[in-house]
């Protein structure tokens, strides 16, 4: 779709985050992890989330997945506030809604690729079938083989599957392509931009990993808890076309 | 998508449980050691309980029992005037000597009388082999089934027995069994001796004119009305009996047959339920450990499935179902094993205890309870394990597990470390990372330790009870019984019989002790002042004289009539002119004997007014003349019977052999099953937690050997610790044993030796190395690159 019809379209509003914080107690030290950010998400958006460690992308992403809570501010979700729902809203929330793919995929390694899938489609209410989401990740000739015969690239996109099967609002990776190598990654990558394209799941990506940035519609940049800065992408590059 | 399928979460289960399946085994088989004792012991109880109860209906086993020293048959007419009373059954019953073919040492018999016509209104025997007597042949009887089988008779065969002076020979025309001799044993010995004693029935008047019992009775039976009190029959039956030379009525569960098999039953009801408990409390125990392990594992995966939306609920019921699996398939083995054992105890039963069938049967309730109370220990032990995974946030599912934290640690405070190698110290430490769990181990291993000392002990402290009671309190090497108390001169005859080299008196008198609202009814035994054949032992050992007035309780006794020295009782004599005295307790011993009440023997004589009368006589005699010391007594009219010490230990023996083997075999099986589980746990746990630290010490260039050290010598520690806790445990729980089961028959002093200790150690030691050895082959296989790969 190029990028002027993208705009024109007015898209839903997938997140209205406002005014997050969030602050860690380490022993007797508080922690400001997050200092008042304010973030929105549209329908079918991909976002990146940059920055270095510590920079508070990760419990960004963890509130908005329903994950954790901030300690002041507000999510609205569907009007409905994340920051004042208590764990079963939660629950429910991140099953009905969320997709979630992990740096280190956290696979069970006693199932299969498809039974890893069908862990979340047994509890989902309008899944597609386990093949299908992972023919759409390009694993439909690995299917019953378990986590350990299968590539750490494997392994991720199985879980990209298992995230996008329950057929998602919205799609969170955390460092997706952080335990991976180049080539690897960018099958990985492809795959979400393929979801985020044929799905129109909202996406957000956590990556410290500048590159992977031209993937997307829009780059937010945090530091030490706070919004850096705010890059909007035309048009957006292709997986293939990364370079890092 | 609401087929109903195996979800992958319960495929994620099965496994789980598979790659642990060492591990669950383990927990699995402590689970059924629990179970399979408590389906034996209880199903038996059932067994016995429903046959018991079927048995005692069917026959019409009477109510209410008294023996008298002779009424005529028109006082029965007022007996059944009683109020309380439906049926009365009046009897003649005697002992005597007999004469068994091939069987050179005298036998007792007891003769009880049959009515004229029909069967008995109450105590009906149940006719086995054979028929019923002729009432036209004097000589015909009906013999209990335990003593033909003992003998190998079949009906037709004839023993001789001594009735009233005249040797009788007696026609067994039938083989029967009685619901008062389900357990029948001799007067005054502790276990049955069927070859020894036999019960017959034969035809009232043949019996009464023997015995001079024509138109009278000396025994009388009383079935009472539904809901009235036994107590209220019972004292009008004494008060009408008692011109009669009554010698106190007693209640159905006091009958000596009825009582032993009701001791049975409670003692098998509290073991069903005390042993399997310490099974399933370590069996829940080494569960937490495991799952707690198992979920740490699972951290990540634990998290994920939470992120992914799965509620807290969900994870938590997917974790218990772990625990919940084990318990049922535990649950379901040890049902299995707990059947084909109680089959095999009922075979022992069997062999005590004489129904007309007593069949092994599990009832679905003992078979549910077993289920539901591995369950529920299933639950104890995973519950806290599960909680703490199901708190674990979801967020973690973003971060690796934080390496575990280890201290300095007191030993290490204490500079104890610093001369310890390496290896060594890695052990301390991990041990003082979880006091908690190391503890915990201890106390598992530890429990199976007591098990097998207590089983050990028990063992020890009935050989014991053996050598003390034959070898050192009964020196007498013949008991010998008048049928009638006779005067100082029988001694004399005595004294002459061929053999014979030492006498020694005593005088037995049937009485009820009375303190307030408690009484006994007992027999009080004199005996000489300084008795050098049977005496009277302490626990210890020590022999104790006869006071020179007063009464000498054993301690069971002073117990049961909550008196102490110094205190009176009532002596309510039951025979001869049948005095009611106060009577001083000069002093009280602390025996393995029961219910005894002693007295000097011209202080007993003087009490009931009889002067120096005796019931029969200790003897020690030369071996060589024993067959004709024998075939003279068979003789003697005036002998009821002959107890020979040698022929009751040897039985005893043999009994107890066949009781033993089983204990023994179960108690190390059963033991060793729990020292193995828990040891085997901590192993597979440690192992699990430590395969990475080990793998990079492997990778630094350590041996098989020198890792495999560090893993095994915390077993060797915990096990190490565990053992004197094993025995200060064992020694606990068998002192609650001992105290708890002390029954009124005899009671067994629990001590441990130094080898039952030993064996103790060495079962425990065997256990905890077959595990050991069990992991070390794990440790030989560790993959070094695989382990490395891992992250965290």
């Amino acid at each position: 779709m190029p990028a002027a019809d993208r705009e024109t379209v007015e898209r839903a509003l997938v997140f209205d985050a406002r005014g997050l914080t969030k602050v860690y107690a380490m022993g007797d030290v508080p922690v400001h992890a997050l200092r008042g950010i304010d973030f929105d998400l549209r329908a079918s958006e991909f976002v990146v989330l940059l920055g270095p460690s510590g920079s508070g992308k990760s419990t960004l992403l963890n509130i908005l997945g329903g994950l954790d809570t901030p300690t002041a501010g507000q999510v609205l979700y569907e009007g409905e506030d994340l920051a004042r729902a208590d764990d079963a809203a939660l629950t429910e929330y991140r099953r009905r809604h969320v997709g979630f793919v992990f740096q280190f995929y956290n696979l069970s390694p006693s199932l299969t690729a498809r039974e890893n899938v069908a862990l979340v489609t047994e509890i989902a209410d309008d899944p597609m079938a386990p093949d299908e989401a992972l023919r759409l990740v390009g694993l439909e000739h690995r299917l019953d083989h378990f986590p350990a015969q299968l590539s750490g690239g494997e392994q991720q996109r199985v879980a990209i599957a298992r995230a996008i099967a329950k057929r998602p609002a919205v799609l969170l990776c955390d460092e997706p392509t952080g335990a991976l190598d180049i080539t690897t990654g960018i099958v990985v990558l492809e795959a979400i931009a393929r979801v985020n394209d044929e799905l129109g799941t909202a996406t957000v990506v956590i990556t410290h990993n500048a590159a992977i940035a031209a993937m997307a519609d829009r780059v937010v940049r945090l530091a030490d808890g706070r919004i850096a800065g705010v890059e909007r992408h035309e048009s957006r590059q292709r997986a293939a076309e990364l370079v890092w | 998508m609401t087929r109903l399928r195996v979800t992958a979460l319960d495929r994620k289960l099965l496994r789980d449980l598979w790659a642990m399946k060492g591990q669950a085994a383990a927990i699995a088989l402590v689970m059924a050691a629990g179970v399979a004792m408590f389906v034996m012991y209880l199903s038996n109880f059932e067994s016995l309980r429903r046959t018991q109860t079927a048995y005692y209906e069917q026959q019409r086993l009477a109510d209410v029992f008294a023996s008298l020293k002779r009424a005529p048959e028109r006082l029965a007419a007022r007996l059944a005037a009683i109020p309380e009373v439906a049926a009365v059954e009046t009897r003649v019953v005697v002992d005597v000597t007999l004469d068994v073919p091939g069987f050179t040492e005298p036998a007792s018999g007891r003769l009880l009388s049959l009515p004229a016509a029909g069967r008995p209104i109450l105590n009906d025997v149940v006719l086995r082999r054979g028929r019923w007597i002729d009432p036209a042949r004097p000589d015909e009887v009906l013999a209990s089934e335990a003593f033909v089988d003992a003998h190998g008779f079949v009906p037709g065969d004839t023993v001789s027995a001594l009735i009233n002076g005249r040797r009788r020979r007696l026609v067994i025309a039938g083989v029967v069994l009685s619901p008062e001799y389900v357990y029948s044993i001799r007067p005054g010995e502790m276990i049955p001796d069927n070859r020894r004693f036999g019960v017959f029935w034969m035809a009232r008047r043949a019996l009464a004119s023997a015995f001079d019992m024509e138109g009278g009775f000396n025994d009388v039976s009383l079935r009472l009305r539904p809901g009235a009190s036994p107590e209220a029959a019972i004292a009008a039956l004494d008060r009408l009996l008692e011109p009669y030379g009554g010698r106190g009525a007693i209640p159905r569960a006091q009958q000596a047959s009825v009582w032993t098999l009701e001791n049975e039953l409670m003692q098998l009801q509290s073991f069903g339920f005390v042993t399997p408990a310490i099974f399933l409390a370590v069996a829940a125990f080494v569960l937490n450990v495991a799952l707690a392990r198992a979920l740490a594992l699972q951290r990540a995966q634990i998290a994920a499935l939470k992120a992914l939306g799965y509620s807290n609920g969900e994870v938590g019921w997917h974790y218990l179902k772990w625990a919940l699996a084990i318990a049922s398939a535990g649950a379901l083995l040890g049902i299995a094993a707990g059947v084909w054992l109680g089959g095999a105890m009922i075979g022992l039963y069997n062999e005590y205890f004489k129904f007309p069938s007593l069949d092994y049967g599990l009832s679905w309730r003992v078979g549910l309870a077993a289920l539901g109370f591995s369950l529920a220990a299933a639950v104890l032990g995973a519950r806290a394990a599960v909680a703490r995974a199901v708190r674990i946030p979801p967020a973690e599912a973003m971060r690796p597990e934080p390496p575990a934290r280890y201290h300095t640690g007191l030993a290490a405070s204490a500079g104890l470390l610093r001369r310890l190698p390496h290896a060594a110290r890695m052990i301390v430490r991990n041990l003082e990372r979880q006091p908690a769990r190391a503890a915990m181990s201890v106390a598992g291993i530890a429990s199976a330790g007591g098990i097998l000392l207590v089983g050990f002990a028990f063992i020890d402290a009935m050989d014991r009870l053996i050598t003390q009671q034959f070898e050192e309190a009964l020196r007498q090497d013949v008991t010998l019984a008048f049928v009638e108390p006779r005067g100082p001169s029988a001694l004399h005859a005595v004294a002459r019989l061929p053999g014979v080299l030492q006498v020694e008196p005593v005088r037995i008198v049937p009485a009820r002790l009375r303190v307030g609202h408690r009484s006994r009814p007992l027999a009080v035994t004199g005996l000489v002042a300084e008795p050098r054949l049977n005496r009277v032992l302490d626990l210890d050992g020590r022999p104790y004289p006869m006071p020179v007035s007063g009464l000498l309780l054993s301690s069971l006794l002073a117990t049961a009539l909550d008196v102490r020295p110094g205190d009176v009782v009532q002596v309510e004599v039951l025979e001869g002119r049948r005095p009611v005295r106060q009577v001083l307790v000069a002093g009280t011993v602390e025996d393995a004997m029961g219910l005894q009440a002693y007295m000097e023997i011209e202080a007993l004589g003087a009490l009931i007014g009889e002067g120096s009368t005796v019931s029969g006589a200790y003897l020690l005699v030369d071996e060589a003349a024993n067959d004709a010391l024998h075939a003279r007594v068979k003789a003697l009219p005036v002998v009821a019977g002959l107890a020979i010490k040698q022929a009751m230990l040897r039985s005893f023996r043999e009994t107890l052999a066949e009781n033993m083997d089983l204990m023994i075999v179960m108690n190390v099986l059963f033991a060793g099953i729990i020292a193995f589980g828990v040891v085997y746990n901590a192993a597979r746990v440690s192992l699990s937690e430590r395969s990475h630290e080990l793998a990079s010490l492997r990778v630094l260039g350590f041996t098989r050997t020198e890792i495999s050290m560090i893993l095994l010598g915390e077993l060797a520690v915990l096990t190490t610790l565990a053992l004197p806790a094993g025995s200060v445990l064992g020694v606990g729980l068998g002192w609650l044993i001992a105290t708890g089961f002390t029954s009124e028959v005899f009671r067994i002093p629990f001590m441990a030796s130094w080898p039952a200790h030993a064996w103790t150690w060495l079962t425990v030691i065997a256990a905890a190395a077959v595990s050991g050895l069990a992991v070390r082959r794990r440790l030989d296989h560790l993959d070094l690159v695989a382990v490395l790969k891992l992250q965290g």
